[in-house]
């Protein structure tokens, strides 16, 4: 396994002072790797993703991202660190007030003072090409393109900036198959063409997990049950992964 | 008889905590709140300054607020002195109303109701803007962006509506005396000389500052209290419509509260230290 881009070394958290929603979780995501985050439900996979982020700060344990322990950054310190990431948020979350040429302009226009305007239109252009967006929609606000083009938009914002790790929170939940597959091809074409970027994604879609990821984490009450191939995951003997495993594959 | 007497010492102590609690949350919120407002101002003058966003703002807080406080204040004009005409009719003191009515608009009804209006329109939609923002994960988005939410989302709003709410009163000030001198000089048929001779006489620039200066303050209250409801919303479409509803409701009654320590407290001992006879 190559260099880790994210590192947990027993990592908690707990928001009451009581129970931990995070308990003791240990985990390296490789370098340039896809990883998949996979898990049932309230098992901390969206407050692991939020730790990672620095939206939260755990309780106790190391988060190093990059090289770097986030927990050590100041607040306006983890603002120029996040530069570094790129997100796809389950809702594509776009401003719904600005248009989708727009959208992706923002990241550019807020950390790229030295590009000029038409610079800054055309590495947008760009992006929005990348992820196989139709320039007459450019000029549409987020309300009026399809879900699956609002999940192109919000990579193609996530890419802005040419991130070192790209995450994605639950990219194909509520989409239907044909979206889905799509999406999947995406985040794998993304990755193709990034160099070396690290690619997270938090899913529940084992199957599109299995498909996509080198390697796949999966999480079971505030720790990681299982780090491996996603052959690992068909090898395991522990009952719990067998079964999420099993019901997984069987309801696709 | 005992038994009696336990069950109410536990029913006064479940009161007694049940208040108490409520207390130490409305502290802690009204901490939180203060230093909200205070983080966002302070992250204001770091770069990159947002000016265009406060002008997009104060379009929004200002310029659209317009129409409806002028009406308002058209209307809030003709009834007060319609009001005070019939009273100072029965003492034969109608040259009275003009100066009354200028008095009582500059110092409270202005400021007042043009916080009450622009609280509930543009306080209202600051909340839900910020609610559904947090709620569909925009502000998530613009801190992995590395964006300072507060900076770029609150500090310009709370900028658009200080400087605004001066300007909307003053408007406010000046559409409710054309209101009073259309009901009393062209209506109930008062002398126009006299009219204007008695507000000159009787209203100085002090009056008009004080109530501007008001406005400033309750612009900056509104602003505060309805971006911060907006920015912490939790929940979904639920969340945004208790967070705009508790933002309005709070905006408007903190107004009220504020325009009587506004007025008995600190101008009065302004005008005190200073000599100024009020």
């Amino acid at each position: 396994m190559s260099e880790a881009a994210i590192r947990l070394v027993d990592v908690k958290k707990t928001f009451d002072g009581k129970e931990f929603v995070v308990n003791g979780m240990n985990l390296e995501i490789p370098k340039g790797s896809v990883t998949a985050i996979i898990g049932f439900s309230g098992t901390g996979k969206s407050v692991m993703l939020k730790h990672i982020l620095g939206l939260y700060r755990p309780t106790s344990g190391l988060i190093e991202v990059l090289g770097q322990d986030i927990s050590l950054l100041s607040k306006d310190e983890l603002t120029i660190f996040r530069r570094r990431f790129g997100v796809l948020f389950q809702g594509s979350a776009l401003f719904d007030d600005m248009t989708v040429l727009e959208n992706v302009c923002f990241p550019l226009t807020e950390h790229r003072p030295e590009y000029s305007e038409e610079k800054v239109i055309e590495v947008a252009s760009k992006k929005l090409h990348q992820v196989g967006l139709d320039p007459k929609h450019f000029s549409k606000l987020p309300s009026q393109i399809s879900g699956g083009m609002q999940k192109r938009t919000g990579l193609a914002r996530a890419l802005a900036l040419d991130p070192e790790i790209l995450f994605y929170d639950e990219p194909t939940t509520g989409l239907d198959p044909i979206l889905t597959e799509m999406v999947d091809n995406l985040i794998l074409e993304t990755h193709r063409q990034s160099n070396g970027c690290t690619s997270v994604m938090v899913s529940h879609d084992l199957e599109a997990a299995f498909r996509i990821a080198d390697y796949v984490a999966m999480l079971n009450a505030g720790q990681v049950l299982l780090f491996g191939t996603p052959q690992d995951f068909f090898k395991t003997e522990i009952e719990l992964v067998k079964r999420f495993v099993a019901k997984g594959m069987k309801h696709r | 008889m005992n038994e009696i007497a336990e069950k109410t010492a536990n029913w006064m102590d479940e009161v007694w905590n049940s208040i108490a609690d409520s207390v130490m949350t409305w502290i802690r919120v009204v901490g939180d709140m203060t230093m909200f407002g205070i983080s966002s101002i302070q992250l204001s003058f770091k770069k990159p300054y947002r000016y265009a966003e406060i002008i997009k703002h104060m379009e929004f807080v200002g310029n659209q607020s317009v129409f409806i406080v002028a009406l308002t204040a058209l209307f809030t004009g003709l009834a007060l002195s319609f009001q005070l005409y019939l009273g100072f009719k029965m003492f034969n003191a109608v040259n009275m109303v003009g100066p009354t009515v200028a008095l009582g608009i500059t110092r409270e009804l202005g400021p007042v109701l043009t916080g009450l209006i622009v609280a509930a329109r543009a306080g209202g939609a600051m909340a839900a803007r910020l609610g559904t923002m947090r709620v569909n994960e925009q502000i998530d988005a613009l801190d992995v962006m590395g964006v300072n939410t507060k900076q770029y989302l609150i500090a310009p709003r709370i900028y658009a509506a200080l400087i605004c709410m001066p300007l909307l009163t003053a408007i406010f000030d000046f559409v409710a005396m054309m209101g009073s001198y259309i009901l009393c000089v062209k209506l109930v048929e008062l002398d126009e000389a006299v009219f204007w001779d008695r507000v000159n006489a009787m209203i100085e620039i002090r009056h008009i500052n004080e109530g501007l200066f008001k406005s400033a303050v309750f612009g900056l209250f509104f602003a505060v209290i309805c971006t911060y409801r907006g920015f912490n919303t939790t929940g979904g479409a639920k969340g945004v419509g208790d967070a705009t509803n508790q933002g309005v409701v709070s905006s408007m009654v903190m107004i009220i509260i504020l325009d009587y320590f506004l007025t008995n407290v600190f101008i009065r001992s302004f005008y005190h230290l200073t000599g100024i006879q009020q």
